[in-house]
């Protein structure tokens, strides 16, 4: 329960929800407007299994990494509460 | 026994069906009608039975599905409910005509749940409300921002809805032969089956079902195609190959003496329509035709590639202004997926914010699975056009031609009159064949053919179902229950959301009948509205406890105001900042929208103290979420 966390562990908790979050914004940031667009027409000059990599990266690499991302996401977010004793009890 | 296994079984038997179908056509040769009418009343038999099965008249069952739904579930409903005709008929065939430009749907239309699940979807089950302008209505406080919420969302999810009462229509009328004007009406009762008895909770189940069978028959065309060529049954890894033997075709097509000729002969057309043009005399509805011929005519005309080109436009990387476009609409078609009013409700269908947390990842799992292939089947489809269409014989065009002709999609014009098909001959109005005719194209038996109907049906209903509930709640809980008469007993709420979604249901069947050809830019439209109004409020009510009411109400409705001044004044008058299109208009809303909730709620009284505090609870979860309906929350005066 939430009374249980000291504001010094609330600190902590949200802390590293926002790093996480910044971390995780800025590889999306790169991925899609750097990778898949701004620099997709150089990275093109690059050709694996038929695939421009620019071309690749816009159509499928960036989607995969948004997957990945968020099972991420979920994955330590959840285990941090854990971590810090947050039980949400199932709701009937 | 466990819902997994339900679902598993489900699926099984409904790929068993498909299989007995597929041998029926190939032993007793059965008309390719009776295929169509089999999918679609399997299809719809499926749902209405879900839809009577989960009835319910509970109102943490009608609105949210009773907080009950597990994370894969929801993810698979969530998926089914985002992936609507536009991604499922429409996508891969804009990106077999757009190439590279049209990766920014695909990047778009997933990579807004990163931003959701960071930003929105674990606050907003933590916050525990019922719908998205009653979020709006419980943070901000007071009704203002409750009705900003309420016509935001109607503006959004109607246009939406419109489109997919469309999709409807045409899948039906082109596989069953039902004349339009009935179809839209008759799938609409399907519809409503999933929704009006059950709410919520039916229409998750219904989405769940209806997932499998939509991501089961985009797969299966491209899968059998990419074994016929390649041997390998998978497309996402083989089609690279068929970008490079695509673009030897082109490039080869592009020196081919006839088809140069060919474009000749349509840039000769324009040139002499564009005298006509010029004649003052000239009808109004005579000019608006030879406008549009001229318009074919250019397109046809531009040559494939640039003058010693070896690559084709097809895989050029925009730059410049079009660059900046194709960011800007990443942009909007991004941050709109994260401001939809009906994918958000989904998030608060789950039992807790662990689960939330990890919906919104199999969310995007599921959805990727469709979008990672459709790159793959515009290319499959390209390929079956090049070797199968062109230098064909005019007088023994494919099948697949003759059968799609009359949908008037596209047509085949003999301009040189040399009698063989060039590609300069090929004039497509409308990608949207791409997907369904992909099949034919290829020459596979209807079965899949049948399958992909079912599909495309099954994503178009899944999201109408959603939309329809977004519209009803909206009205019903937020204006009429919230606003108009707060002692109105459940009784009277249901059945007013039970009227408003056949109500809604009807009145958008008959606006799909006049089939506006301005449908698919407002659904293009939906994205940036949702992306300028409803984001930036969720995000500031979510992560600034300083954001008010003033601050919201001045966001939403600026940043609404500016994106439908830029849509409209770039659509019709001519206004243009940067060069952006008008597809993209939210690029200037959204930031201004931020902007303004700080600056309106600096210069404003801070909320209640109560409201703050709750703002910093809702980072740490907690069961019930902490401003669920009948807990005591602090509105501000």
């Amino acid at each position: 329960m939430v009374s249980q966390l000291t504001p010094e562990q609330r600190e902590r908790y949200w802390k590293y929800n926002i790093r996480l979050t910044v971390i995780l914004l800025v590889i999306w940031f790169v991925v899609a407007y750097v990778l898949g667009g701004l620099l997709a027409g150089q990275l093109n000059r690059f050709v694996i299994l038929g695939f421009p990599l620019g071309y690749y990266i816009a159509a499928q690499g960036s989607l995969a990494v948004f997957v990945v991302e968020i099972a991420v996401y979920a994955r330590l977010m959840n285990k941090k509460d854990l971590e810090f004793g947050i039980r949400e009890e199932a709701t009937p | 026994m466990n819902l997994r296994k339900v679902f598993a079984l489900y699926t099984i038997g409904f790929i068993g069906v498909t299989i007995l179908i597929g041998i029926a056509e190939w032993l007793f040769d059965l008309p390719n009608r009776w295929i169509g009418w089999i999918f679609m009343a399997l299809s719809m038999g499926i749902y209405i039975v879900i839809g009577i099965v989960t009835r319910t008249s509970e109102a943490d069952q009608y609105y949210v599905a009773g907080r009950g739904v597990p994370a894969v579930f929801n993810g698979m409903a969530t998926g089914s409910d985002w992936m609507s005709a536009a991604s499922f008929i429409s996508m891969a065939g804009a990106l077999s005509a757009q190439g590279f430009g049209g990766l920014a749907y695909v990047m778009g239309w997933t990579g807004g749940y990163l931003l959701l699940a960071v930003f929105l979807g674990p606050y907003l089950r933590q916050f525990g409300r019922y719908t998205i302008p009653d979020f709006l209505g419980a943070r901000y406080g007071g009704n203002a921002a409750r009705i900003v919420g309420v016509v935001a969302a109607i503006l959004a999810s109607f246009t939406y809805l419109i489109a997919q009462v469309t999709g409807v229509g045409l899948i039906v009328s082109r596989f069953i032969g039902l004349p339009f004007q009935v179809v839209v009406f008759v799938g609409l009762i399907g519809c409503l089956f999933c929704s009006v008895l059950g709410g919520m909770r039916s229409g998750t189940w219904t989405q769940v079902s209806q997932y499998i069978i939509l991501i089961v028959s985009y797969l299966v065309p491209v899968v059998v195609l990419s074994f016929q060529l390649f041997t390998i049954p998978i497309p996402q890894l083989t089609y690279g190959q068929l970008l490079q033997r695509n673009n030897a075709r082109v490039v080869e097509l592009a020196r081919d003496p006839q088809n140069v000729a060919t474009r000749e002969a349509w840039a000769a057309e324009s040139k002499q329509l564009a005298e006509r043009l010029k004649d003052p005399a000239l009808p109004p509805a005579e000019k608006a035709k030879i406008e549009a011929a001229k318009k074919t005519a250019d397109g046809q005309a531009k040559p494939l590639i640039g003058p010693n080109d070896k690559v084709e436009n097809y895989l050029k990387v925009p730059t410049g202004t079009g660059m900046w476009n194709f960011l800007a609409l990443t942009f909007c078609l991004m941050v709109g997926t994260a401001g939809l009013p009906h994918i958000l409700t989904r998030y608060y269908t789950t039992p807790s914010v662990r689960q939330a947390r990890q919906s919104v990842a199999w969310s995007l799992l599921f959805i990727f699975l469709l979008y990672f292939t459709a790159p793959a089947y515009a290319s499959f489809a390209r390929n079956a056009v090049f070797s199968n269409l062109v230098g064909s014989s005019v007088s023994d065009l494919p099948r697949w031609v003759t059968l799609w002709a009359p949908a008037g999609l596209f047509s085949v014009v003999d301009k040189l009159g040399d009698g063989v098909v060039q590609l300069g001959d090929f004039v497509v109005k409308s990608t949207d064949f791409v997907v369904l005719a992909t099949p034919e194209i290829a020459g596979l038996p209807f079965v899949i053919t049948g399958l992909v109907m079912a599909g495309g049906l099954a994503a178009a209903l899944s999201t109408a179902d959603g939309l329809l509930l977004t519209i009803a709640n909206a009205i019903s809980h937020d204006l009429y229950y919230n606003v108009i008469n707060p002692k109105a007993s459940l009784v009277r709420r249901l059945t007013i959301t039970k009227v408003l979604l056949i109500v809604t249901a009807l009145i958008a069947a008959w606006t799909a009948t006049f089939r506006l050809a301005i449908i698919v830019e407002l659904v293009a439209w939906a994205f940036s509205l949702a992306a300028a109004s409803f984001f930036p409020a969720l995000v500031m009510g979510i992560w600034w406890k300083r954001a008010n009411k003033p601050g919201a109400l001045a966001g939403m409705i600026v940043g609404l105001g500016t994106t439908l001044y830029y849509m409209v004044g770039s659509r019709f008058f001519g206004v243009s900042w940067f060069g952006t299109t008008t597809v993209a208009s939210g690029v200037f809303g959204i930031p201004l929208g931020f902007l303004t909730i700080w600056i309106v709620s600096l210069l404003t009284h801070a909320p209640e103290k109560e409201m703050q505090d709750l703002v910093t609870e809702i980072r740490y979860p907690r069961s019930g979420g902490v401003a669920a309906p009948g807990r005591v929350v602090p509105v501000p005066s």
